[in-house]
């Protein structure tokens, strides 16, 4: 049974009961927009002193078993891994297979998020090896912690997040494991050259910096210095040479493909011509989009009309792909930042354009540093599972309440000039736009433009907005009319599934504040859809 | 508890489909039984949301249909209410029951009714035993949608073809757009139209007509299910030329009924008649085309294109388009919603073109206003039929929304 059966329960800024400890520390609860400020000094990793390195440079070691046990590895630590290799990642799950056979027990991972490929984590915890995961669940994992399995409480938390909790202390990471498509043997690493190159390796500079020990591990070990570096040698351990880091089919796909779904594509324009109409395209502007089917076509057509109306981008965040590749070539916009490179054409230029930059949530997101870039951003296009008509979102969980998806740069984006959250009204006969979300990941005072396939609805809050694009020939209607016709489409509102009074998991805003509880699931519906992986 | 008897001889029905890649609808399975009342066996993806009111629904459905007792087992991937009430009335009938009786849904308020010469630049194809395209279709903003009963739908599913295109003629919002229906050639047709007629359908396409009197056999059947229970709205008519022999006739057909809004051409099959491949050029189909455009005019009704069957080429689409309305049509057919504001810019006039109309057209209200038998742009007289031409198409124009209001249209 969850560790966090017990816990106490206090109502937050948005009237959400969260716990007010998690995994046995105290943890405040969400108090609104900046409502927060915390105070002190940054978290720190113990001195260390070159004198215990080896002077030549050479901190190889034969094995991955080899390199844990020399940093000491035992029961309760923190283990960490980023994401970049996605559902094709094997070091990972490595690491902690090793561990457990090594005998530690009671282990915390700490993934930038994970994906299908490590469900085998569930045999861990259930052998005691693992005590809980503080990271994006879904798939097998989120179905395991959504039903009550884990010891500890899942802790979800964005990108920007996950290095804010870093940095103030609230996670110490142990060992940080890094998968590295190249490095040398001081341990220089990166990501975008090697078989299994993956572009950016932004999600483990922190690790990297923060935890006590780092191992870097590679299948592609070149003569010092590997250039470029992202991670620095002088942060890292041991150094672990092995065959094979992942599968490069499912570390980037071959190609990415824009969606011929005729709704979405109708989606995708609606959110260009938002963008044209509205102002917010005009020279010099900038915009961030993933690489999910949506974003992908809403460049596509945000392109053609940049191109129409000889107006340039000075820069774009992505989620980068072959589409933005083609933008930087043709000169529509001057740089991609990058926070992860999803298909080859876009590893391929990061690594050899030096206008495509590859990020880190430090750069981007974090909560503690003097700024971040992703508020720097005219516009970011994001989807969502659900949005309701206080416009609050929720990219965590299903309807159902099932663990989905993790919270990604999402939360972080949120704090661009105009966020758009571009979904269906519907998804099968499940409305999108709902009275009250089920899990509030993105409070709603940040969300500004919800775009479907039946119109576009502008957060009351942004009169600017309504007022800019009044007259352009766009359906902009209010949400609830929108909700409403849904409703009549679908054969009513849709009941609301029960949930348990136990917590499995906490949503954790960018501030480090707790915005909304997982609640464990009832019923279990095997006929539902599976969910799929990421961040 | 043991299951209540089957009915001897046993009656039993399935219809829909489900399964991984099926979104939007659902398989039905019944069987009646002699006693036990409506049994429901359910597995939905919606069922947490939507479970309770399936089943409510499946009762409901089975109760107009006079099933009394019954197993139902379905396996639903999120079909809306129209479309499970049309696989529950099939599965029904299939299983040799119901007879006389049916199980529509609610209808929406009914649009306004079609005019015959309303604008037909784009019609959407729907295959008509997929829901899942039905509900969005408007949303892309196509002059008209076709509910197509006849190539689009396998020869074993026209009956459930037949019953989900009358569900959702009755419960889907088209917004805007003309609700067309294709119906299969007579006899089959005829079966059809009993289902479709009392929903009101804009106007019907009727498939390779070859003769006037395959549209008098329509007009008929329309008429009498008409007078069982009279229709307050206009059913216009758009027969299909898809043979040599049908061309030969395309002024005798378009003249057969006053019900006939429009003439179209169905290339595949046409080609397929003469036996030569369809090509991009289009060369030989130039005679057809041309032929059902003169006898559309002649006729007074609209001359319709065909499709364009290569979604991925824009630039295909829009050149034959603008030669399609070169040669007097007004029109064509989509199979993708992609093509729909790619037709219509190929539809409208071009900027010169409407410029000039328009001067025209304010020397003819001018000459108009002051009693003047002689329309004159300048130094130069205007003919009449130029004066015609201009009015006809700065009225086309404002429809299409690209002329401003004049005063007198």
């Amino acid at each position: 049974m969850s560790a966090a059966a017990a816990a106490e329960l206090a109502a937050n800024a948005i009237g959400r009961r969260v716990p007010t400890s998690v995994n046995g520390r105290e943890a405040v609860s969400y108090r609104g927009v900046n409502g927060y400020r915390p105070e002190g000094h940054k978290a720190g990793p113990p001195i260390r002193s070159n004198r215990d390195y080896p002077t030549n440079g050479d901190k190889r070691v034969p094995d991955l078993e080899t390199a844990l046990r020399l940093c000491g590895v035992q029961d309760g630590m923190t283990i960490s891994s980023h994401h970049h290799l996605r559902n094709g990642d094997t070091v990972a799950l490595n690491a902690l297979q090793i561990a457990a056979r090594m005998g530690a027990k009671d282990l915390v991972w700490f993934p930038s998020a994970s994906f299908p490929c490590h469900q085998p984590v569930i045999d861990l915890m259930q052998s005691g090896a693992v005590h809980h995961i503080e990271g994006s669940m879904n798939g097998p994992l989120g179905d395991y912690c959504s039903h009550g399995h884990m010891r500890g409480l899942g802790v979800l938390r964005s990108h920007g997040g996950r290095w804010q909790a870093v940095q103030d202390g609230e996670v110490h990471i142990d060992i940080a494991v890094i998968a590295a498509p190249t490095a040398d043997f001081f341990g220089n690493a990166d990501g975008s050259h090697g078989k299994s190159a993956c572009g950016s390796l932004g999600f483990a500079l922190a690790d990297s910096v923060y935890a006590d020990r780092v191992i870097v591990v590679t299948d592609n070990l070149v003569p010092f210095p590997c250039v470029p570096w992202q991670i620095q040698g002088n942060n890292v351990d041991y150094v672990v040479e092995v065959d094979s880091i992942g599968d490069p089919a499912k570390i980037v796909s071959g190609t990415t493909q824009i969606t011929r779904s005729p709704d979405r594509l109708r989606i995708s324009e609606l959110v260009a011509r938002f963008l044209r109409d509205s102002g917010i395209m005009r020279e010099g502007f900038s915009f961030q989009a993933g690489a999910g089917g949506i974003a992908l076509a809403f460049v596509d057509y945000l392109a053609r009309m940049m191109k129409a109306a000889g107006i340039k981008a000075s820069f774009v965040r992505g989620g980068s792909t072959k589409y933005l590749v083609d933008l930087l070539h043709e000169g529509l916009i001057g740089y991609i930042l990058d926070g992860q490179t999803f298909d080859l054409d876009a590893v391929r230029s990061i690594g050899s354009d030096p206008r495509h930059v590859a990020t880190s949530p430090f750069t981007s997101y974090n909560f503690h540093g003097k700024g971040n870039f992703a508020s720097i951003v005219d516009a970011a296009v994001l989807g969502a599972t659900e949005v309701d008509v206080q416009f609050n979102a929720n990219v965590v969980t299903h309807s159902d309440g099932r663990l989905l998806h993790g919270i990604g740069g999402w939360q972080n984006c949120l704090f661009a000039g105009c966020t758009i959250l571009a979904v269906p009204s519907f998804r099968d006969r499940i409305p999108v736009i709902v009275d009250e979300v089920t899990t509030v990941t993105g409070p709603g005072e940040l969300i500004d433009v919800i775009a479907t396939e039946r119109g576009i609805a502008i957060n009351p809050r942004r009169q600017d907005l309504l007022d800019a694009v009044k007259g352009k020939g766009l359906p902009i209607r209010p949400i609830e009319e929108i909700k409403a016709e849904v409703e009549r489409i679908c054969g009513g509102k849709p009941a609301k599934p029960r949930l348990t009074e136990n917590p499995v998991a906490v949503v954790k805003w960018v501030d480090g504040t707790v915005l909304d509880t997982v609640w464990q699931v009832v019923d279990d519906n095997p006929y539902a859809p599976k969910a799929g992986g990421g961040e | 508890m043991p299951a209540a008897p089957v009915a001897n001889p046993v009656h039993r029905g399935e219809a829909g489909r489900a399964g991984g890649d099926v979104r939007s609808d659902l398989h039905v399975g019944f069987e009646e039984r002699v006693s036990g009342g409506i049994e429901v066996d359910l597995r939905s993806r919606v069922d947490l949301y939507y479970g309770d009111r399936i089943r409510r629904q499946v009762c409901e459905v089975l109760e107009a249909l006079g099933i009394a007792n019954g197993h139902i087992d379905i396996v639903d991937e999120g079909a809306l209410p129209f479309v499970i009430a049309a696989r529950v009335e099939t599965a029904v009938r299939r299983a040799g029951l119901a007879a006389g009786k049916n199980a529509q849904p609610e209808a929406l308020p009914p649009p306004p009714p079609s005019t015959k010469d309303r604008l037909r630049r784009s019609r959407l194809y729907l295959p008509g035993n997929e829901p899942k395209y039905f509900i969005n279709a408007a949303l892309h903003g196509p002059d008209a949608v076709i509910l197509d009963l006849e190539d689009s739908v396998h020869f074993a599913e026209k009956d459930a073809a037949r019953l989900l295109v009358r569900n959702a003629l009755r419960a889907v919002d088209f917004g805007a757009a003309e609700r067309m229906v294709r119906i299969n050639q007579l006899p089959l047709g005829l079966a059809d139209l009993e289902e479709i007629v009392q929903q009101a359908p804009d106007l019907i396409l009727i498939p390779k007509v070859e003769s006037p009197g395959q549209i008098s056999d329509v007009v008929g059947a329309i008429e009498s299910i008409a007078n069982r229970r009279p229709i307050d709205r206009p059913i216009w008519l758009m027969p299909i030329l898809e043979s040599a022999h049908g061309i030969e006739n395309a002024f005798a057909i378009a003249t057969a009924s006053d019900r006939i809004a429009a003439l179209t051409i169905g290339l595949e099959d046409y080609t397929a008649d003469l036996g030569v491949p369809k090509t991009a050029a289009g060369t030989e189909s130039l005679y057809a085309r041309m032929r059902v455009a003169n006898a559309a005019h002649a006729a007074h009704v609209q001359a319709i294109d065909s499709v364009f069957g290569d979604v991925a080429n824009s630039e295909g689409l829009l050149r034959w388009g603008e030669a399609s309305r070169a040669m007097g049509f007004e029109g064509m057919g989509c199979i993708h919603p992609v093509q729909i504001d790619i037709l219509h810019r190929a539809f409208a006039p071009t900027t010169s073109e409407l410029e000039k109309a328009l001067k025209i057209v304010a020397a003819y209200e001018e000459a108009q206003a002051q009693g003047l038998g002689v329309v004159s742009l300048g130094s130069k007289m205007i003919d009449a039929p130029v004066v015609q031409r201009a009015l006809k198409l700065v009225a086309r124009a404002r429809q299409m929304g690209l002329a401003p209001a004049g005063e007198q249209s």
